[in-house]
């Protein structure tokens, strides 16, 4: 595969805080890539140096093979579908999309055809005379969308575009976005902060954190190869326990120790263990490799989600077995459920699901990313 | 607390403007219609309202004597000069909003200090300073003298008075155009540059179009108070410039109350159908393209 952008070296930083420490990226023709993290992980400001309204401190941007760092963005064959869309309120849905193609001053002729194909891709045929704001947040986005590819342009930018559209649209939202990508055959380059969006969109997906790269890597990866302990807690949901490797292929943990596929470790070296949730079964005390107390079950309609003490620490487990609160309980783990990581700085900064709520992590999920 | 309840607070909080604007917006304005239609024993009449248009007057211009419309004459003289005040009042404050509204909070926050401190000062004041400075033997011509760069004949000219009403309603175009555009929306200025547009064309596409708000209320707001300026032509034009602020105010000061009325009548109505005018342009503008 082609590459089509490479980030090198970027940092960046704002009075004395960083964000952005030494970003290394390639970016490849025609890929869906997700850039995913929580609010100020510097995922914005990297799509925005893409699209030139930012420069970096240092480092390059190289376009093509070519370097970019001082072109502007007018000169850069890149689109931006911005944040609440950014639509012109003086100009109708046709000229909104028609506005790169009048600066570049086609014929009008030219103008009609495409713009009227752009609209009808995004199925807004009939709204070209409609004011932008008597649309929908939906319609919003298509307009903002069909404005940012009528000019063909080689990488497409999408910061948080579907941040504020109601669940059931974003999901089909999220469906059409990957069949325009499909359809264009443009790199789209989409920020988010919602996992699961990143998960179900990506070709690759890009996780960061305190303005560093944690994983690069597909969707599937990422999730079931989680590189340290922050992926494995900001991808999905996962129990993070303190291990040691045995030897390879034999990890301890929660005082049992336990057959695994990961080697290469050092003997007796600490490391991280995760288990997904849905990867545990759950059997009779006598027959689990290790044993705990229901402290809490909630029913998610797919399946019922349970908090279970062992040894003071809270497991999650998703089941589609009902078990009662106080109930005892063994568990049973494949040894292609563990994933052993290397320690790193975010070891143990994840604790248990003691103090677990899912009210608190929907607020947290409906909050808007301030700035970035 | 159901709507019918908050409706009636909101009534009894209305009220003392409800009152205040009754009294001396809407009576007062009622009183000018009445004393402009009316003669000096309150019959209705058109004759004031027929001698702004039909007043003669022989004019000397060292030549030759002509007769002229006097109050159209001066009418006009009225809207050239503030036409002209209005038009440097926006080449010079369009600029300067937009610096302002793209600076940093604190420099914003002072310099529209700067810009409000010249109106905490008497306007008499402020145009008796322009006088000291603009006379023939004023501070402007002593600089210059001292720079050997010879002298200037300013006061008494057009341009004195025009000079004196920039510097007076500057700050009235500068603020509305400011508070529009430290509104706008900065991500609307980057979604310009993203699609191509280079820093000029951004300006002419995005921020021109969606300032002209700012821009109507500024040139309304400098516009109609240079029309009926009085005070600024008689000092700064030494006279010369009879504008038609003077002209109602000579009559309201020879008592000629009903004629000063009437004047006054027109002026208001001109401007509003001016302002009704440049209104209806400027949102066709808008919506369209």
């Amino acid at each position: 595969m082609k590459k089509i952008i490479e980030l090198k070296n970027i940092r960046k930083s704002y009075d004395d805080t960083v964000v952005l420490d030494n970003i290394n990226l390639d970016i490849y023709d025609n890929e869906f890539i997700t850039l995913l993290g929580p609010s100020g992980c510097g995922k914005t400001t990297t799509l925005r140096l893409i699209g030139g309204f930012e420069t970096a401190d240092s480092g390059d941007i190289i376009f093509m093979g070519e370097n970019i760092n001082d072109v502007p963005p007018y000169k850069r064959n890149v689109n931006t579908v911005f944040q609440r869309y950014a639509l012109f309120p003086h100009l109708n849905v046709f000229e909104n999309v028609a506005f790169s193609l009048r600066e570049k001053k086609r014929p009008e002729a030219e103008i009609q055809e495409k713009v009227t194909e752009m609209l009808s891709m995004v199925a807004l045929s009939g709204f070209e005379k409609r004011s932008v704001n008597s649309l929908s947040g939906g319609q919003q986005q298509r307009v903002a969308i069909a404005r940012a590819l009528i000019n063909q342009p080689k990488v497409l930018l999408l910061d948080e575009p579907l941040a504020a559209l109601d669940l059931k649209l974003r999901k089909d939202m999220q469906q059409e976005l990957k069949k325009i990508q499909k359809a264009t055959g443009i790199t789209f380059v989409f920020v988010t902060h919602d996992q699961e969006e990143a998960l179900s969109m990506s070709d690759t997906v890009v996780v960061m954190s305190e303005g560093r790269i944690q994983q690069i890597g597909t969707p599937v990866d990422i999730y079931n190869e989680p590189e340290n302990a922050f992926v494995a807690d900001f991808i999905g949901e996962s129990n993070i326990l303190d291990g040691v490797m045995m030897q390879d292929k034999r990890v301890l943990f929660s005082g049992h120790v336990f057959d695994c596929l990961d080697s290469g470790f050092g003997r007796r070296e600490q490391v991280d263990v995760v288990v997904r949730p849905e990867d545990v079964d759950i059997v009779p005390v006598e027959r689990g490799m290790l044993c705990g107390v229901v402290t809490s079950v909630t029913f998610l309609g797919v399946h019922y989600e349970i908090i279970v003490d062992i040894n003071g620490f809270k497991w999650m487990i998703q089941t589609t077995d009902f078990c009662d609160v106080d109930e005892h309980i063994g568990l049973y783990i494949e040894p292609d459920a563990i994933h052993v990581m290397k320690k790193s700085e975010y070891s143990g900064m994840y604790g248990d699901y003691s103090s677990f709520s899912n009210e608190l992590d929907e607020l947290s999920d409906a909050e808007m990313e301030p700035e970035e | 607390m159901n709507k019918k309840s908050n409706s009636l607070v909101q009534r009894i909080t209305l009220l003392p403007y409800s009152v205040w604007a009754t009294l001396f917006i809407l009576v007062p304005l009622a009183f000018v219609a009445y004393y402009a239609f009316t003669d000096s024993d309150f019959n209705f009449t058109m004759d004031n309202v027929m001698r702004f248009f039909t007043a003669t007057s022989m004019v000397d211009d060292g030549e030759t004597v002509r007769e002229v419309h006097t109050y159209l004459l001066i009418f006009g003289r009225s809207l050239k000069l503030a036409v002209i005040s209005t038009a440097i009042c926006l080449v010079m404050g369009y600029p300067l909003a937009y610096i302002m509204a793209r600076s940093k909070d604190r420099t914003q926050k002072i310099m529209v200090t700067l810009i409000m401190i010249p109106m905490w000062m008497n306007f008499l004041i402020r145009t008796y300073a322009w006088m000291t400075i603009l006379q023939d033997t004023g501070i402007l011509n002593g600089i210059l003298g001292m720079l050997g760069l010879g002298k200037l004949s300013i006061i008494g000219t057009e341009a004195a008075v025009v000079i004196g009403m920039v510097y007076d309603y500057f700050p009235y175009m500068v603020v509305p155009i400011y508070s529009v555009m430290a509104k706008m929306d900065v991500r609307l200025l980057e979604a310009a540059r993203d699609l191509g547009c280079p820093g000029i064309s951004v300006l002419r596409r995005v921020v021109w179009p969606l300032s002209l708000p700012g821009v109507i209320s500024g040139i309304t707001m400098v516009l109609i108070p240079s029309v009926s300026t009085f005070y600024i032509s008689q000092k700064l034009g030494n006279g010369k410039f009879y504008l038609i602020g003077d002209a109602i105010e000579g009559q309201y000061v020879a008592n000629n109350l009903h004629f000063a009325a009437a004047i006054a009548f027109i002026l208001m109505v001109i401007l509003l159908v001016c302002m009704a005018l440049m209104r209806k342009l400027a949102n066709r503008k808008l919506i369209v393209a």
